[in-house]
């Protein structure tokens, strides 16, 4: 079973199933964030699969997976400071609560 | 005395039992993120989610991009979350409700989405070897400062840009505007 590309894929695919999930369903915009970097992970786990399990792309997957870990880490960081600026100005986490471009 | 590849009497893996214990603890923290109602308890079950993916790294054969998910992500990303959970927590937030009112749609997205990937993997005929190649780290090393050091240099200039954009966005507003508000 871990000698198989497809239990990789198929274990990347769950997990990005449940970012997904998270992502449209919570109503904190943290745990949004967090979904999203849940589907970043994923997206990074079948990468890396695709590298050890295919011989051209071996160390390209290596290569690529470290800088998505670093865009991750940039995006995380602007994101949090995103919510924490909203958060100044609307006293909620909460995105459901964030209408004032609506009215 | 070495231990064999697989355990005696059974002929199970011991990499298919990592592999599976790992994945059960990364799906379940995982759904528990997603779920729990306390967003501190989510915090934490991010970092075992992350450490469990760190672990099947490894086991794919990558240690590097495993020691890095452990310092980034667990080190990194993860107090980043916890801190601003800390700083968005209001006592008079509603702890109740923790999901939209659209969360059936999207446990419905969500479960099309899983289907149609496990379906897709499942039917497609991969080009892949049968077992898994160790990448050394020199070669990833020689990959990252050759071919790929264009890329490595633009993350390095992008890294810097994010951290003083949200130096930016997360001062206070008084201290921006340069008036001084009580």
């Amino acid at each position: 079973m871990s000698n198989s590309l497809d239990s990789y894929l198929v274990l990347s695919g769950l997990l990005f199933a449940v970012g997904v999930f998270g992502f449209l369903a919570r109503r904190n915009a943290i745990s949004m964030l967090m979904s999203i970097e849940l589907m970043v992970n994923a997206v990074n786990l079948s990468i890396l699969a695709f590298g050890a399990f295919v011989a051209p792309l071996r160390t390209h997957a290596a290569v690529i997976a470290l800088l998505v870990i670093a865009v991750a880490a940039a995006e995380a960081t602007v994101g949090l400071a995103i919510v924490i600026a909203i958060f100044r100005n609307k006293k909620t986490p909460l995105v459901d609560e964030y209408d004032s471009m609506r009215e | 005395m070495p231990i064999g590849d697989s355990i005696p009497w059974t002929g199970i893996r011991w990499d298919d039992i990592l592999f599976v214990a790992l994945a059960a603890v990364l799906l379940v923290s995982a759904v528990l993120v997603v779920t729990l109602r306390d967003i501190i308890r989510c915090g934490l079950a991010l970092i075992v989610s992350f450490a469990s993916l760190a672990g099947i790294y490894a086991l794919l054969g990558d240690p590097l991009v495993a020691a890095a998910q452990v310092l980034v992500y667990i080190g990194a990303i993860s107090v980043l979350i916890l801190f601003a959970i800390m700083m968005t927590q209001t006592k008079n937030a509603p702890t109740r409700l923790v999901f939209q009112t659209q969360t059936l749609f999207a446990g419905v997205a969500a479960a099309v989405i899983a289907g149609v990937i496990t379906v897709t993997v499942l039917a497609t005929t991969w080009p892949a070897v049968g077992s898994r190649l160790v990448t050394a780290t020199s070669d990833v090393a020689h990959k990252l400062f050759g071919d790929y050091v264009l890329p490595f240099e633009v993350v390095s200039v992008l890294l810097t840009a994010a951290v003083v954009g949200a130096v930016y966005l997360a001062r206070r507003e008084s201290a921006r505007s340069g008036e001084d508000r009580p």
